[in-house]
């Protein structure tokens, strides 16, 4: 009997030290980010595209970054949400009773989720060349999807496993058709859920720069089509933090607090909207 | 019997190897309260699920036999199951209202049906909900989620929404069992009034619930059907030592 209130306080120790790790590390590191980065953090910063020498701690901004990243991360989570939901709607409701087929595909897409993304993007490249196509916000979208994709489907997937068998039960009982079941109940009682799955994806796919090194391309100036190439945030990091002159190391910095900010804007205006529908949710 | 409305005939199913269902061979009567009573575990929700095919939605279940509906077999010949399902009403043992407003879950079954137009919803919805008493308390909030009703509500906002499909037949699975005595009463009460429309089958745990309102009562042991009869003969003169023995309550 002693020991194992002696075990519960042991493991509730040892989890709120990691939960206390965890949170001071995430602190750390935006503390850093922002100590260093807000002093060269103004409007100019974000609101103007390069100029002649900026790289060498000339006038300009990194707006054409900011621009590419929101095209680049945007685009391939709707396209990969596009293509995910279906599927993952699909593993749920058609599949359901194909176990075994079911945990190979999710097996498949953890490995997928677990790819490093230069993986990605050197296999991106490859075929680009074999095309003849030129880094382009195109390529970039379609890489990032592929790299999103797997993340997607798979916390949908998480996500619709978790709707009761009664819920479902009722949607068939009332003559509903297996596309009704998944798109008017499902996704309904799943909308928190989406949200995360959502954020997760973008979040992944605003902040990596390997797979987009050698497909989007990057430029001085702000994309106005898909066959232009596109600069990113992180490869605006990569390429400042490289620079022996402080004042352009700090305007890494200064990009990585803005990436930051806007994963953060993202993240709590797509929390308000899955708030609101968190109330329709049927409870298990 | 005359004229059933649901007859099953030699039905076995397996779930895996496990055989939950022997050869059960049960007759409904039309427009009458059948009660399904049985120890735990004996098989009464699957049998209930099985007459809906609910059954499809769960691997490794396996059904062999007849059941006929309108003299219709609906296991062997291609009965357009989302057809099938609309001629029947689930009520669940807990209620599972759909994730979205009060309105939207009664109109949800004539959307399908293709009926989109507002006023006739208004009106339909309206109606349903009168039918279940739960208009007055609900009629000022159609807007707001089902998930906030209470227990009791939502089992009644349930019923309305399984209505609305206009079924010939009400399927409902220890309905009280989640709920307070007065609004057990109240679905007890419904159930009588309804039979003048509508073939009810219930399954319960309760004998005394059974006694009050069943017309027709089938009695179940472990996956088998051991009796079944009307009320009166049922529950006055029992034929099988296993049925005296369950009334007696030597099982529960
Ligand atoms: N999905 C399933 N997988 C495996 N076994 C199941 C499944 N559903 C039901 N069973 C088994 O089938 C048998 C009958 O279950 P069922 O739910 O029909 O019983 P019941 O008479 O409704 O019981 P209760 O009165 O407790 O609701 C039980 O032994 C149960 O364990
Ligand atoms: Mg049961």
């Amino acid at each position: 009997m002693k020991l194992r209130k002696v075990e519960e306080h042991v493991f509730l120790f040892l989890m709120r030290l990691s939960a206390l790790l965890i949170g001071f590390a995430l602190l750390a590191i935006i503390w850093s980010i922002f100590s260093k980065g807000l002093g060269s953090l103004n409007w100019q910063m974000i609101s103007e595209v390069p100029k002649g020498g900026y790289y060498f701690g000339k006038e300009g901004g990194i707006l054409n970054a900011i621009i590419g990243s929101l095209y680049l991360s945007l685009g391939a989570t709707v396209l990969a949400l596009v293509i995910g939901l279906p599927i993952a709607l699909f593993i749920n409701i058609h599949l359901s009773k194909r176990r075994r087929l079911v945990n190979v595909v999710r097996l498949i897409l953890d490995i997928l989720w677990g790819v490093p993304s230069i993986v990605y993007g050197a296999f991106g490249f490859t075929v680009m060349i074999f095309f003849g196509v030129k880094t382009s916000l195109m390529a970039g979208i379609i890489v990032i999807t592929a790299l999103i994709l797997p993340i997607m489907i798979r916390s949908l997937d998480e996500v619709f496993k978790e709707v009761p068998m009664g819920l479902k039960e009722a949607s068939y009982s009332l003559g509903s058709t297996k596309s009704e079941t998944a798109y008017k109940v499902y996704v309904r009682q799943c909308v928190p859920g989406l949200v995360t799955a959502v954020l997760l994806s973008l979040g992944r796919g605003i902040g990596d720069a390997a797979s987009v090194l050698f497909t989007s391309g990057y430029t001085d100036n702000i994309p106005t089509a898909l066959d232009q190439p596109a600069a990113t945030l992180p490869l605006a990091i990569f390429f400042q933090l490289g620079s022996p002159i402080p004042e352009v190391q700090n305007r890494a910095y200064a990009a990585a607090a803005v990436l930051t900010i806007i994963i953060l804007v993202i993240s709590i205006l797509a929390r308000i909207v899955g708030n609101k529908y968190q109330k329709n949710k049927i409870k298990a | 019997m005359e004229n059933p409305k649901i007859k099953v005939q030699n039905l076995n199913l397996f779930i895996g190897k496990q055989q939950i269902l022997k050869n059960v061979n049960v007759e409904i009567p039309e427009k009458k309260i059948t009660i399904i009573i049985g120890p735990s575990g004996c098989g009464k929700t699957t049998l209930l699920k099985s007459l809906n095919r609910l059954t499809d939605i769960y691997e490794d279940i396996n059904v062999q036999g007849n059941i006929f509906i309108n003299n219709e077999d609906i296991l062997n010949t291609k009965t357009d199951i989302t057809i099938l399902r609309k001629k029947m009403g689930l009520l669940s043992q807990r209620p599972y209202p759909l994730p979205m407003n009060i309105y939207d879950n009664i109109a949800y079954g004539l959307r399908i049906s293709g009926r989109k137009q507002k006023k006739y919803l208004d009106k339909r919805v309206e109606h349903y909900l009168k039918q279940a008493n739960l208009w007055d308390e609900v009629k000022d909030r159609l807007k707001s989620p089902a998930s906030a009703l209470s227990i009791g509500q939502q089992q009644r906002l349930c019923l309305a929404r399984g209505l609305a499909v206009d079924p010939e037949i009400i399927l409902a699975d220890e309905p009280t069992s989640a709920l307070d005595p007065i609004s057990s009463q109240y679905i007890e009460e419904k159930f009588v009034q309804l039979k003048e429309h509508y073939t009810i089958i219930m399954v319960t745990h309760i004998l005394r619930q059974a006694r009050r309102i069943a017309d027709y009562v089938v009695f179940m042991y472990l996956g088998e059907i051991i009796e079944q009869g009307t009320a009166e003969e049922f529950f006055n003169n029992p034929q099988q030592e296993k049925t005296k023995a369950y009334l007696k309550g030597l099982f529960n």
